[in-house]
């Protein structure tokens, strides 16, 4: 058991936060939309408008847990030439800005890299673990014991289906942080958080977990303050990539992202804990 | 019910268990959460679907040990499936296999023509025992599609198909089929528009309406309980098979010949084989335009071990783990994937998987028109394609007594079309 031992990057972070009297804006971008560079623009620019923890996406074929603009930008990516190894570039150079990075990936491109072989290459390029939503801990053996080996967090998720007894496996089993996901659904911008999340959120803790963040609808300041109020992070995906997929060109795009982001910020600020 | 490892079968048929369900102890010690065929299968899935994934294996089990589904499901079989299908001895085709005695398992003959509906069948009994009132399946040339269409009518279901916009075009009378059995038929204009993005999109349904739908998957992927449930709603082929066999040779047959696609009626008909050591198991997979070119569906020869749609198994993908683009003249078998009993079978050397191309296939195809009168499916006519390079080196190998059994599971209408364009058919003002 060395799961105590690793120091948790992303759970300081949010601890400093909580210290703070406030939780922490988690934004999502994928690599290479529009392209690496202008993802890595993109991501700095996330943090510099008020994102606390990023997450960068691994472009994957088929991503099923993620809906329509996602699922754009991913096929733009691929479709660019973006390389799994682009990934290790990206996280190194937006860990400069100093927010711990996280990468989302779905878990064939990690079988293929070798679990091990990632684990490394991404503890090397600082970053600070993985979110895996087709990954559950009981298949997890081998990430486990390579994320413990190489000092990684590692985000697993949690649905309002999920039993007591799934919620206490999965909070045992992560580091860093649960990713609640808010409704029945896969990625996108919703009219509503669903009301399953704060119950989640509470359920979550009761299984163990120290840090709970909500993502899955999140888009405007209100939802986000909402949030903000009972969970330990708002997760921000679609609305970020939104922003980027619909300007003209990738300066308005970084502009309209900076505008979203600041919006969102100030929902997760607006709330006092 | 034997229990053994997967690495020291005592039987190879038994219900394999894997490592037992995780405890809540610490999490270095978790193991696998299901059944697994050696190092292949598992649930890698979104926690989302766990639940229901439970909820449908428990379900089974339920069903399994209890006679009522058994008796429902035989006499359904027997009504309005046509069962048991029959076998037929095809001499004038075997002429062209070395001179080997080749039977024909006939699931062409089934309603729906083809196996799907033994699949399909159980699932929907499975359904009304969880109380759901919809159903979705995926599809790739109809077949699984209107087998779902037809079972969700007969049991007064809400039903929607996901299918590839590119198949939809391809099989347009199957999607005319689906809509007169009153299902939804969804084209999906994601990713390659083809059946692995169909089913992507069907299990962002499923993750999204969880709680009222059941998914009645198509085939021996996917992640526990599916491959094993499908192989056990489609063994029933290969126990009828091996009966039938004896009863007219007076013996077991050399070889047990199928197509391999996701490979349900291949493990369907291997299935009551595999510990009849002396039977050859031979699966035939989509060669396209040659494995060599890269234009392929054949996952076991020209794939490597990966995750995809939910189970661990063969694939074809990208040195980055990116799912590659499969290619077959039969639509059915255009899949990238394969179920994991099979890349378990083929890693303990149980079983063989050997690539058939499009040119081999519809050579086998025409060959079985002609000399018995059968249309089969293009699926099947890989298995048949194989049947005549196999039965053909069995007889320089002093086996030219030999009996070679071939899962027939489907019939051709639906690719009549295909066919008359591949042959030149059409009269000019037909086209």
């Amino acid at each position: 058991m060395t799961s105590q031992q690793v120091l948790s990057r992303t759970g300081r972070r949010l601890d400093d936060l909580r210290a703070q009297g406030r939780a922490a804006l988690v934004g999502y971008l994928p690599v290479g939309f529009p392209d690496v560079d202008g993802s890595i623009a993109a991501a700095t620019a996330m943090v510099e408008a008020g994102v606390d923890v990023v997450e960068l996406g691994v472009p994957y074929s088929d991503p099923v847990m993620d809906g329509l603009v996602i699922q754009g930008a991913v096929e733009h990516a691929l479709a660019g030439g973006v390389r799994v190894r682009d990934t290790f570039r990206a996280v190194e150079a937006v860990a400069a800005t100093g927010a711990p990075v996280l990468v989302m990936t779905y878990w064939n491109p990690v079988v293929r890299h070798g679990v091990d072989a990632f684990a490394r290459d991404l503890a090397a390029a600082g970053g600070a673990g993985l979110i895996t939503p087709d990954l559950i801990p009981d298949e997890a053996g081998e990430w486990i014991a390579a994320s413990d080996t190489h000092g990684l967090d590692r985000v697993f998720l949690v649905a309002p289906s999920s039993t007591p007894q799934r919620l206490g496996l999965t909070a045992r089993a992560s580091r860093g942080f649960v990713y609640a996901a808010s409704t029945m659904g896969v990625t996108g911008t919703r009219a509503t958080v669903g009301a399953d999340a704060a119950r989640l959120v509470r359920d979550t803790r009761a299984a163990g977990a120290e840090h709970v963040c909500v993502g899955l609808g999140v888009s405007t300041g209100e939802q986000a303050a909402e949030v903000a109020a009972y969970a330990d992070g708002v997760i921000v995906g679609s609305a970020f990539v939104r922003a980027l997929a619909e300007a003209e060109d990738l300066e308005a795009g970084l502009d309209a992202l900076r505008r979203v982001v600041g919006e969102l910020a100030a929902g997760v600020r607006s709330v006092t804990r | 019910m034997t229990q053994q490892s997967a690495e020291q079968p005592t039987t190879l048929a038994g219900d394999r268990q894997g490592p037992p369900e995780p405890e809540l102890g610490p999490v270095a010690t978790l193991a696998g959460s299901g059944p697994y065929f050696g190092d292949f299968g598992g649930r890698f899935v979104p926690e989302a679907l766990i639940e229901a994934l439970d909820e449908l294996d428990t379900e089974y089990a339920k069903a399994k040990a209890d006679p009522t589904f058994g008796e429902e499901l035989a006499h359904l079989h027997r009504t309005y499936t046509g069962r048991p299908s029959i076998v037929t001895e095809v001499p004038r085709f075997a002429e062209h296999c070395g001179g080997v005695r080749v039977l024909l398992k006939r699931e062409d003959l089934n309603h729906t023509g083809s196996h799907k509906i033994n699949n399909v069948l159980g699932q929907a009994l499975l359904t009304r025992r969880l109380g759901k009132r919809r159903v979705i399946a995926e599809t790739g040339a109809g077949q699984h599609g209107v087998a779902t269409a037809t079972a969700a009518a007969l049991f007064d279901l809400e039903c929607v198909i996901y299918m590839g916009e590119e198949d939809t075009r391809r099989q347009a009378l199957n999607v005319a089929r689906m809509r007169l059995l009153g299902a939804e038929v969804v084209p999906v204009t994601t990713g390659s528009r083809t059946l692995k993005d169909a089913i992507n999109e069907a299990l962002r349904d499923w993750v999204t309406n969880v709680r009222t739908t059941n998914y009645v998957f198509g085939t021996v992927g996917g992640p526990h309980p599916f491959p094993a449930m499908v192989r056990d709603l489609q063994r029933i082929i290969g126990v009828e098979a091996r009966a039938q066999v004896l009863e007219l040779t007076g013996r077991l047959p050399d070889a047990v010949t199928a197509c391999v696609g996701g490979g349900s009626n291949a493990i369907g008909i291997f299935h009551a084989f595999l510990d009849d050591p002396s039977v050859r198991l031979l699966g035939l997979e989509a060669g396209g335009d040659g494995v060599d070119t890269g234009r392929h569906a054949a996952t076991i020869t020209g794939g490597a071990p990966g995750v995809l749609h939910g189970a661990r198994s063969f694939l074809l993908q990208d040195e980055d783990g990116q799912t590659v683009e499969s290619h077959s003249i039969s639509a059915g078998l255009d899949y990238p994937g394969v179920g994991p009993e099979h890349a378990w079978l083929a890693s303990i050397g149980r079983a063989e998987y050997r690539p058939v191309t499009d040119a081999e296939a519809m050579e086998a195809f025409r060959l079985l028109c002609r000399t018995e009168g059968i249309i089969p499916a293009i699926e099947s006519a890989h298995a048949l394609a194989g049947t005549m390079r196999l039965g053909r080196e069995m007889a320089e190998n002093g086996q030219g007594d030999g009996i070679i059994l071939v899962n027939l599971s489907g019939r051709g209408d639906k690719d009549v079309e295909t066919a008359a364009r591949y042959f030149d058919l059409l009269d000019e003002g037909a086209q």
